[in-house]
């Protein structure tokens, strides 16, 4: 297809598209005027049920406990694909950490750098704590607590040694991390099975709304969940510095044709 | 709406284009990332603060590790391709 042939397509799709979206958005609900009655069902009656008060994590980790869980296994499953996909493979060879040359592959931060980096390890890790174990009380949760806590771990990287970063994290630990985080929010539906009626049903005494210890079951899960979510990203961020740093086409010629 | 919320959406609006019109894919990982805190911004000041941290942590910090990482290791077998 000629160029003018394909700019002119794509404009009459483009202001197709452009037309409905704008229909579409002119029939929206004002702001804050949301027209269903779960929000408001959850807003009157959440925190009185749940003893949670911040009713996001409560619908997450509560009521629909069960779809948090089928989306923790669509992080693990990518994860573990990740891992499949970026396995040893024949014709390459895997560098020891902190082999020569091995640290060298990404530019090496100057060392003012390399000091916020290494600063900023704790703060990271108490951060990532606490928005995890609030997560029934403030926003936040398993998910947003993760992350940081994963990433404090991957500054020893930034802000030091590659070499450095795998003993204070070595693959197997981090593995099992991840698998921990994972298995323990499907326990915690278990447990509802077992101490209650229903999967993911409380089991645990829900306690005052308000403090730390409360909500039942929902900072056990939270807890979990940044377990996972840690693992997942830093297992995610070790293969692919693995394949950076570590991983070179193998040149010792006993590949076969 | 307030001005934060005008001021938010329009950072988005102009963030957007910018990440999809940016060339070399290093600037673009950058420019994403920045993308992704406007988004942040705009989720916050639109009162989802829940949804806002999970927005910055996985594109401030959680993708663009991933894409610099895969740019270092294309580069560094261009950087071997034209030794040999």
């Amino acid at each position: 297809m000629s160029r003018p042939a394909r700019f002119w397509l794509f404009g009459a799709g483009a202001l197709a598209l452009a037309a409905m979206l704008v229909l579409a958005i002119v029939d929206l609900p004002g702001f804050g005027h949301y027209p269903g009655p779960y929000g408001d069902l959850i807003e009157q009656g959440g925190e009185s049920a749940t003893h949670a008060t911040d009713l996001v994590t409560a619908v997450n980790f509560d009521y629909r406990a069960y779809d948090t869980l089928g989306e923790e296994f669509i992080l693990f499953a990518a994860v573990l694909g990740i891992a499949i996909v970026l396995r040893d493979r024949r014709g390459e060879r895997k560098r020891a950490p902190g082999a020569p040359g091995t640290e060298g592959g990404l530019v090496r931060p100057s060392a003012a750098l390399g000091m916020v980096g290494l600063a900023m390890v704790g703060p990271l890790v108490v951060l990532g704590i606490e928005i995890a174990v609030h997560g029934h009380l403030t926003p936040g949760g398993g998910f947003q607590g993760g992350l940081p806590l994963g990433s404090a771990v991957f500054l020893a990287f930034l802000g030091g040694e590659y070499a450095a970063m795998k003993k204070v994290a070595p693959h197997a630990a981090v593995e099992l991390g991840e698998a921990a985080g994972a298995a323990g929010y499907a326990l915690v539906g278990l447990g509802g099975l077992l101490f209650a009626t229903a999967f993911f049903q409380n089991f645990i005494d829900r306690g005052e709304p308000g403090r730390l210890l409360s909500a039942g079951t929902i900072p056990l899960s939270n807890i979990a969940v940044a377990l996972e979510v840690a693992g997942a990203f830093l297992l995610l961020w070790i293969e692919f510095s693995d394949q950076a740093l570590l991983v070179v086409p193998d040149d010792s010629g006993d590949e076969e044709g | 709406m307030t001005a934060l919320q005008v001021g938010a959406l329009v950072l988005v609006a102009v963030g957007a284009p910018v990440v999809a019109l940016v060339r070399d894919p290093l600037r673009q990982a950058f420019c994403f990332g920045v993308f992704g805190t406007a988004l942040a911004i705009l989720f916050f000041v639109f009162q989802a603060p829940d949804v806002a941290l999970s927005q910055m942590v996985v594109s401030a910090v959680g993708l663009p590790v991933i894409v610099i990482l895969a740019l270092a290791k294309l580069r560094e077998e261009e950087a071997e391709g034209e030794e040999e």
